[in-house]
Order: C-alpha cells, then structure tokens, then sequence
C-alpha cells in the first residue's frame, strides 16, 4: 500500500491552515525539500481557500483532501460538492476573480507550484483540482 | 510544523507622524485577512499616509493575504498615500510577491532603511 491520507473537513478558514499542515508534514516525510514544501503549501492553501470562498455561497459544505505518494512525487486532490465553477476558462486567468478582496492568482499559483494541474468541475455538482508535485530531489535512501 | 496550524497572526502597529508601521506575525492566510484588514483600514480610517507592512516575521503568505494587501493599498492611493512592503529577501513570502507582480503597483524593500521617512 502506497503511503496515502484522506482528511474531510467543513469549510471553514481555519481549515485552510490545517489542510495546508497536513499536506506539508506529509510531503516532509516523503523526502521534499523545504523549498518544496513551501511551494506544495501554497499551492493547496489557494485550493482549499477556492473552496471556503467560492464553493458553498452564504453556508459552508465539505472540503476532500486526498494525497498519495507517487513514484517520484505526491498527487494531491482537493474536492468539494458546491457550485462548480462556471467559466473555468476565465476563472484561471491571472487577476481574475469575482471576488474585489482576492487578486485572481489562486489558480496561477496552484499551476505554477505544481507540475502537473487539472481541474474538473460541474456547475451545481462541485469541483476537483489535481495537482501532480514531483520530488527533485531523491529522497533519502532511494 | 504543527505548530504553525494554530499560529494566530500578529499585529504590532508603531505611528511616527503621517506613517505607521504594522509589523504582522504568523501565517497571513484567508483566515488572518479579516484581522489584519480590520488593522490596516483603521489606519486609513485615521488619516495615515504612509503605510510600512513588514512581512518578515510572516512564515506563509498566500492569495487571500495578497489580496488584503492590494485591497489597502488601493484605499489609500486614493487619498494620495501608499503602502510599503518589507519582506526578507529570499523564501516564501518573497517568491509569492516577486510571482504576483505587486511590486508593479507597491514598493518591495527589504529594509526599514530603505522606507522614505514621511
């Protein structure tokens, strides 16, 4: 069995940090540097904030966090049942956002710090991001 | 590591004449931008014209902090004033203002020398 956490949390701000320590002590153990990590952290804290601010509009609904070690990495899946994005499109385009308060570069960071980036989404049905991170490093022992 | 989880951002806030300097700690993510708005629009509220954001003792930034930071600093260009950003010259934080292109719109410095005395 390859080394794997799930962790299901409402939406709320505050587990935006925990879904991000989760990740980055995870990561730790399988051999990425801190440089790394540090990237891997921002990129799931725009994920999962996506879900706190956009997801569920005036309530608050699940947030999935799945992370499985790969063979060279770590895939990292954030998921929620709300709204879905309706122009996926536009909604990654640097400075965008519906939001005055946010800057749009939830997804430019999220693809930036991630090799790999997918997202799958329904409007009314919810969303998944992907995101693939490999090591550069080999990790110790290997 | 864990211990960052919890880790409540800071605010320590220094006037001298027309400036203010908000010094934040702690990770400044979507759950620590409802604070540090709150701190920095008082200061905007109380007629400061100048703004110094230290960000040297921030361990994590993210969008949502970005965005906090930005959203000031369009309130108080509009009354002719402008923040500065301090930030260390390496590491996260740093990364994450170079990629954003803030400094297009704010000044990024990495020391207190470096803020016009207003």
């Amino acid at each position: 069995m390859t080394q794997q956490f799930e962790l299901r949390c409402p939406s709320r701000p505050e587990n935006v940090g925990l879904c991000r320590v989760a990740v980055a002590t995870f990561t730790a153990n399988l051999g990425f540097t801190l440089a790394e990590i540090e990237e891997i952290k921002v990129a799931v804290s725009e994920a999962v904030s996506n879900v706190v601010v956009h997801a569920y509009p005036g309530g608050e609904g699940l947030i999935e966090l799945r992370c499985e070690e790969t063979d060279d990495g770590v895939a990292i899946a954030v998921r929620d049942e709300g709204v879905g994005i309706a122009d996926v499109a536009r909604a990654r385009q640097a400075s965008y956002s519906t939001d005055p308060e946010r800057m749009g570069l939830g997804f430019t960071f999220m693809e930036s710090f991630s090799d790999e980036f997918a997202v799958e989404t329904s409007p009314g049905r919810g969303t998944r991001i992907d995101m693939v991170k490999r090591r550069e490093a080999p990790a110790e022992g290997a | 590591m864990l211990e960052e989880a919890g880790k409540a951002v800071h605010i320590a806030i220094k006037r001298q004449g027309s400036q203010a300097t908000a010094r934040l700690s702690g990770e400044f993510d979507l759950k620590a931008a409802p604070a540090v708005r709150e701190q920095l629009d008082g200061l905007i509220d109380a007629g400061l014209q100048s703004i110094v954001v230290d960000l040297r003792g921030v361990p994590f930034l993210d969008s949502s902090g970005l965005g906090v930071l930005l959203g000031r600093y369009r309130r108080l260009s509009e009354r002719g004033g402008t923040i500065y950003l301090l930030a260390a010259a390496e590491g996260s934080v740093r990364t994450v203002l170079e990629m954003s292109g803030v400094r297009q719109v704010m000044p990024l410095l990495t020391s207190e020398s470096e803020v016009p005395r207003g």
